[in-house]
């Protein structure tokens, strides 16, 4: 059977949550090759409430761009948490941003905390959080290489950001690797 | 990007900018239309690119002068495009009518949407497949194309501007929510690799141009206006003139050619895509989105041993008509999955002629069907 993994992004209106997804997405569709589909829905109510995004990555076609079986989710903000992370399977790896972390949040058995913006803001810059937790993605998942990830973010950001949001992925990264050699119960997904 | 102004090589794409881009190597160069989501992108994405390519972006108050907007232009010798969704197209029908009537090529886009009327302006639906075809009163044949991924949202653009061309009349592309936001990587060639069908222009002198004087194939070549040859256009039926000539034969005469040249090249516009229908004793007929979602139930029901073949129309209008009959000989039941309460499944049922049963899976829209509820209906109609 091929694998199929469903991550879903999810965040505040302007914290960079879709600009995070399109460049995950695009990092295996063009630089892996693999088959990637990314969808957006947005709402009327949109602007300045939740959003999210949802990728399918596969080594074959991808049939059905929606999510029915969720490998990864990721939430930086509690409203979207709320709205978009309801469902999960037992292994699925929810990644939140550490503000937005309280109790019985662990639906599944996988619950990762980021101080993503903590890192962002010591690297001077907050609106890189995204990155962070990119980053962070990255290496506990291993959905996609680090080289394809660095490839699409710079060729996605805007100019003259490139070195301030490839710092803020590697420091996500590190944090990561961290992780997951200090909590071997919760290793790679999947 | 590479050849300047084109784009070429690998994107990951959404559906809409994939038609947007489409278009312009296609050789559009003039675009108007109404922001409404979900076609809005392929109007941002336009308003963008046109004036890198030496075109023209309107947008206009609505989308009746959207639609008139795009068949002047024509007339001014450039290919021109519109987009918009279900309460847009809606609007546009009456001149799309006339564009018909003026033999006017065009393409115009619907990302479809649920309705009715304001519906589910976010989320998809197929609700306006039999409006594609009968939309805009009187008799007339149309073209109409449906991409099942943002690859085929940005051949098929292409295609139906060759269409347009070839055929002289207005063409459909009739996506979706689901395809036109959906993102996917696209492969773009060099546009010099490009297959473009020229307009066709008189080869003869302006004194003995007649605007409406059909060649072999029924379409009559088309000078653009202010380039010496004297056109009349007019949306009641006209001679060879264009002049208004109010009698039953005109008339019989004209609209008779306007249905014919679609027709009577059936043939050579009908595009499918088919599999595993030679043995099969259920076929899956669907387009769109809801074609790719029924791979996954038609492969399911395969590892069950059932034998289903599919039927994907990426030419909607003309209905492959012939075919269709053809398949119904040879099978027990037609499935129809689509995302309305039955609109192409009519067609499929009247051309099956109740030589083969024909089973729609409806769905009301705001999202595209589970591929289980399809499953569920090829087994029970395999049984």
């Amino acid at each position: 059977m091929a694998r199929r993994h469903e991550i879903r992004l999810c965040g505040r209106g302007g914290q960079g949550v879709i600009l995070a997804g399109h460049i995950m997405a695009r990092a295996a569709a063009i630089f892996e090759h693999k088959n990637a589909t990314l969808i957006q829905d947005y709402g009327p109510e949109a602007r300045g409430g939740a959003c999210r995004t949802d990728i399918v990555i596969s080594d074959d076609r991808v049939l059905y761009p929606y999510l029915s079986n969720p490998s990864v989710l990721m939430a930086m903000s509690q409203q979207a948490f709320n709205q978009y992370c309801p469902v999960n399977r037992d292994d699925t790896v929810v990644i939140v941003e550490e503000s937005i972390l309280r109790p019985g949040m662990a639906r599944g058995k996988k619950l990762l905390a980021v101080p993503a913006r903590k890192i962002a803001e010591e690297l001077g810059r907050g609106a890189v959080a995204n990155m962070v937790m990119l980053g962070f993605l990255t290496a506990v998942t291993g959905i996609v290489s680090v080289k394809a990830m660095k490839d699409s973010i710079l060729a996605s950001v805007p100019k003259n950001t490139e070195e301030l949001n490839t710092q803020a992925f590697d420091r996500g990264y590190a944090y990561g690797l961290e992780k997951i050699s200090t909590t071997p119960a919760k290793g790679k997904a999947t | 990007m590479s050849d300047g102004k084109y784009l070429s090589g690998e994107f990951f794409m959404s559906g809409d900018e994939a038609c947007a881009e489409g278009a312009i190597n296609a050789g559009c160069r003039f675009f108007a239309g109404y922001p409404i989501t979900p076609a809005t992108e392929i109007a941002e994405r336009m308003s963008e690119r046109m004036p890198e390519v030496g075109g023209t972006y309107m947008q206009m108050e609505d989308e009746l002068a959207s639609m008139a907007a795009i068949l002047g232009a024509s007339w001014g010798g450039v290919k021109a495009m519109t987009a918009t969704s279900g309460p847009g197209f809606s609007l546009m029908m009456e001149n799309i009518g006339l564009g018909v009537m003026l033999e006017t090529p065009c393409v115009v886009v619907d990302i479809q949407r649920a309705g009715p009327s304001t519906g589910l302006p976010t989320l998809t639906g197929q609700g306006d497949m039999m409006q594609a075809r009968w939309g805009s009163h009187g008799c007339y044949s149309i073209i109409a194309l449906a991409p099942n991924s943002p690859q085929e949202l940005y051949d098929l653009t292409i295609t139906a501007f060759n269409l347009s061309e070839q055929y002289r009349l207005p063409v459909l592309i009739m996506s979706e929510a689901a395809t036109g936001h959906m993102y996917e990587k696209i492969v773009i060639r060099p546009v010099s690799e490009i297959e473009i069908t020229a307009r066709r222009k008189p080869v003869v002198p302006p004194d003995e141009y007649l605007p409406f004087e059909p060649g072999d194939d029924l379409v009559p070549s088309m000078a653009s206006a202010g380039s010496g040859y004297r056109l009349h256009v007019t949306g009641l039926t006209h001679d060879e003139r264009g002049y208004p000539t109010m009698t039953a034969e005109a008339q019989s005469k004209l609209v008779r050619r306007l249905i014919d040249k679609v027709e009577r090249n059936k043939e050579s516009i009908i595009r499918l895509e088919e599999d595993g229908i030679d043995d099969a004793e259920v076929v899956v007929c669907s387009y769109g989105i809801s074609a790719r979602v029924s791979l996954i139930a038609i492969e399911q029901a395969r590892q069950e041993g059932i034998k289903v073949g599919l039927l994907r129309l990426i030419t909607v209008w003309p209905f492959p008509e012939d075919r269709v009959r053809e398949i119904a000989g040879h099978i027990g039941a037609f499935v129809v999955p689509e995302i309305n309460c039955g609109q192409i499944s009519l067609e499929v049922e009247r051309c099956a002629g109740g030589k083969a049963k024909t089973v729609l899976v409806p769905h009301m829209g705001g999202r595209v069907h589970d591929p289980e509820s399809i499953l569920e209906v090829i087994r029970q109609v395999a049984r």
